[in-house]
């Protein structure tokens, strides 16, 4: 029962980090809040027993992704002061209304999941005897060849967008 | 349902309501990559809920790494693309990148 508490605690925290990133008016810090949120995930997920997707997430998401989007922004003009204000006043009157929608969402989520919840302890079924590799490099290569196609794609692209942009 | 599985379905419609209200409100193209990027992550949250529940946690580990490829490729193409829109244009305003007068 201490590790479903744990868990539940941990989602929490992903939906206010998550709540935070889409709320706060700094676009650096929605970055950082967005790594927090993928750290979290991966915690979640080391709990769960995904210990491989676990690192994938906390090294890809929370660390490429967030060096990505921190070098996107800083490539941008700094604001001035008065701007920031005003901007974060137009931003906090727009997501004012955020929080009571997620309690709606929330209660209405509980009222319908209320009658089919049990009351069992939160074990995880028996595991079926296959590896990631194996899934991986057996069954599921074609998943393979089109993770290394898109990577290819990301790479060509990232190459045409920059270089037009250098010709600029 | 285990209370387990209902606590991680909530919170991925939690996480689905936060990315798609950010995606109705932000006029900021920065901001609507993390629109996205919540988006996905509830899908990952989801991912491994369905795994772990069901007991087939690798085959759902695969899918997650698959899926990681595939956002990180998103984001690196178009923060690429919103660059040059920003270089362009000058803003990261949807509102003001009307050049195709749409």
């Amino acid at each position: 029962m201490g590790s479903f508490f744990i868990i539940v605690i941990l989602l929490l925290a992903l939906i206010v980090s998550a709540v935070v990133c889409v709320q706060i008016s700094v676009l650096v810090k929605a970055g950082i809040a967005l790594a927090v949120t993928s750290a979290i995930l991966s915690v979640i997920m080391f709990r769960l027993g995904a210990a491989l997707a676990a690192a994938f997430e906390l090294s890809v998401c929370a660390g490429l992704i967030t060096v990505i989007f921190i070098s996107a922004v800083s490539m941008t003009k700094i604001m001035s002061k008065e701007e920031l204000a005003e901007k974060r006043r137009e931003r906090n009157k727009r997501f004012a209304s955020l929080p009571a929608i997620l309690i709606v969402v929330f209660a209405a989520a509980l009222f319908f999941f209320w009658p089919h919840i049990d009351a069992t302890l939160p074990f995880a079924a028996s595991a079926q005897g296959d590896t990631v590799q194996n899934i991986l490099w057996n069954k599921r290569q074609v998943d393979l060849i089109g993770q290394a196609v898109i990577m290819l794609i990301g790479v060509y692209g990232v190459m045409v967008f920059f270089r037009e942009s250098d010709k600029e | 349902m285990s209370i387990l599985f209902a606590s991680f379905i909530i919170a991925v419609i939690l996480l689905f309501t936060i990315g798609v209200y950010s995606l109705l409100m932000t006029r900021n193209l920065m901001r609507i990559l993390i629109s996205v990027e919540i988006l996905t992550k509830g899908v990952t949250l989801l991912l491994i809920a369905i795994g772990y529940v069901t007991g087939r946690m690798a085959a759902a580990q695969a899918y997650v790494i698959t899926i990681i490829v595939i956002e990180v490729v998103l984001l690196a193409i178009a923060t690429g693309i919103i660059l040059g829109a920003y270089r362009k244009n000058d803003t990261l305003n949807t509102g003001f990148l009307n050049n195709l007068k749409g």
